[in-house]
């Protein structure tokens, strides 16, 4: 290698050094999943093994009414859709944090963490990385579930973009403060089984609330505090080109904490010391 | 252990012509690639550096030798931020990590001791996301990159997945990878473990010549007595403290042994019969 001439280097980092790092950290996570077929294949077929088989036996489930964002009677698969969508994002964030945990445990994790850019930044362009996969999924699902009649309007395909990517960053800001707290892989099922599932269920993606209230008036309560249903309604009426202001500002406000409580609590000795130098070294 | 005549002459030949190196010209003369000083590290109850105090001049190899369980990982998981400082200070030309860890990760290069290349992405693909983590446009990444991989003799697998490579490339190509960003100091953890004798002695030989040729400092982490020899700095660690440091004839003599092998015998009172590999 040859050296050649560079001038002083300010302190700090330029913009374009940041926009490099973050684009550098997506691509990566880019090629990783498109070379992880299975993950992409699975991802897809869950939610559409919802929409073909779960939704076509509870049709009726809606009921008589309409609400909004819809303007009409809707099928029960166009009203689970959108839940379905955060579905994915969900799968994908605690992915995404496996995939961190993963990392750290292959050392993949520490070429990152060697780079000279804020740690809380590296964190966010991964997040971000993540965010950026979940977007494929979604909208491979929506290509699909489009032959299933499952139309919104044109606009809607757009309008729902910045909603995904708030919702993406919430979920996979979720899954990292997680994963922060879980020191080894075998951990992970667990943990999908204690966050996912009560997520998912007690939520407004498989079932109106109104519908919920009528059932059990404290499940509504939970319901309507998972900051989930806000990501499911965020989405659900940004795919109609409208804005619902309380998801907004759910959605917003949790990704804030999450991410904020994520970045604290990354502590890279905690996946590190059970296998390094603890552990022995080999 | 004071800075050394051939450092310091190598450094000066090589800021003072055209081609400056980077770090150096910001440098004031003198200042250690690295300096770890009071040192110490725990965890929980178990004590696993114990007040670990030494400098790599530039443009110097310091091999730092300890067995398995010295503590040679833990310090490095310091000098990289990858643990936090309990006590003491780690500073990179100059740079204190705690207080400007960019500044000082910037001249930092490192091979860790786990593989830590992405096993499905190609050799050149593996080379531009560091180059990106370290905000190197794309273009430049590309010419790096290109040179580099020429450099180690692996261009014509740039397009290979690295699953393909062997463990002695992998090494190599690891190393090109850390300096991408042109560091002026190059930790390596045990790098020539599980590699076969031919691709040991090649890396070393490799890495030898970035400090010759390029004023790079080196921290080379080995249990190996076989990879110093007399030129070299040497900071012996055993049961996380540090037993001697000083040029590699110094200690030999100050521990009253014919070789590094015996003197680390002796340092060790022979408390690791059979725990040596080498």
């Amino acid at each position: 290698m040859t050296s050649t001439t560079i001038t002083e280097r300010p302190k700090g980092f330029s913009f374009s050094e940041y926009m490099t790092c973050l684009t550098g950290i997506v691509w990566r996570e880019g090629l990783r999943f498109l070379h992880q077929r299975e993950r992409f294949i699975s991802a897809l077929v869950r939610p559409l093994v919802w929409l073909f088989i779960f939704a076509a036996g509870f049709r009726q489930v809606l009921g008589i009414s309409i609400i909004p964002p819809y303007e009409t009677y809707i099928l029960y698969e166009v009203y689970i859709a959108p839940g379905l969508m955060a579905m994915i994002q969900l799968f994908n964030g605690m992915q995404s944090s496996l995939s961190m945990v993963y990392d750290r445990e292959m050392g993949n994790m520490r070429t990152l963490l060697v780079s000279p850019l804020p740690r809380g930044y590296l964190l966010f362009c991964k997040l971000l990385a993540g965010t950026a996969v979940s977007l494929l999924q979604v909208y491979a699902f929506l290509l699909i579930a489009w032959f299933w009649d499952i139309a919104p309007p044109t606009i809607g395909y757009l309008t729902v973009l910045p909603a995904l990517i708030l919702s993406g960053l919430m979920l996979g800001a979720l899954g990292m403060l997680i994963s922060s707290g879980i020191k080894q892989l075998e951990n992970f099922a667990g943990v999908m089984n204690f966050v996912i599932f009560p997520m998912f269920f007690a939520s407004s993606a498989l079932y109106p609330l109104w519908r919920v209230q009528e059932g059990s008036p404290y499940l509504y309560y939970v319901c309507q505090a998972n900051p989930f249903t806000h990501a499911v309604e965020l989405i659900r009426f940004a795919l109609y080109g409208k804005i619902n202001w309380v998801s907004l500002a759910v959605v917003a406000g949790c990704t804030a904490v999450f991410m904020i409580g994520a970045i604290l609590a990354y502590d890279p000795s905690r996946g590190l010391a059970r296998r390094g130098p603890a552990g022995g070294e080999t | 252990m004071g800075h050394h005549d051939h450092a310091a002459m190598t450094m000066a030949d090589t800021a003072g012509g055209d081609q400056a190196l980077p770090g150096a010209e910001t440098q004031p003369a003198g200042v250690a690639a690295l300096s770890i000083a009071g040192i110490s590290h725990s965890y929980g109850p178990r004590r696993a550096l114990i007040d670990i105090s030494f400098t790599v001049a530039p443009a110097s190899f310091t091999a730092l030798l300890g067995l398995n369980g010295a503590g040679k990982s833990t310090l490095f998981s310091l000098i990289t931020r990858l643990f936090g400082i309990q006590t003491g200070q780690i500073s990179i030309f100059g740079h204190d990590i705690s207080r400007e860890p960019g500044e000082a990760l910037r001249l930092l290069g490192v091979v860790f001791q786990p593989r830590t290349l992405d096993l499905d992405l190609s050799l050149k693909q593996n080379l531009l996301y560091h180059a990106a983590l370290h905000g190197i446009s794309r273009r430049e990444a590309a010419e790096r990159s290109a040179e580099l991989l020429a450099r180690i003799g692996l261009s014509d697998r740039a397009a290979s997945k690295v699953r393909d490579l062997s463990g002695g490339q992998m090494r190599r190509l690891e190393i090109a990878r850390a300096l991408l960003h042109r560091p002026r100091l190059l930790l390596l953890d045990e790098p020539t473990v599980g590699l076969d004798v031919k691709a040991r002695a090649d890396i070393l030989t490799h890495v030898r010549q970035l400090v010759t040729e390029q004023g790079i400092g080196v921290l080379w982490a080995t249990h190996l007595f076989d990879e110093i020899t007399a030129s070299d700095d040497l900071v012996v660690l055993h049961q996380g403290k540090m037993l001697a440091r000083g040029r590699v004839p110094d200690v030999i003599a100050k521990a009253g042994g014919q070789d590094v092998h015996s003197a680390f015998m002796r340092l060790t009172q022979g408390a690791v019969t059979g725990g040596s590999e080498s």
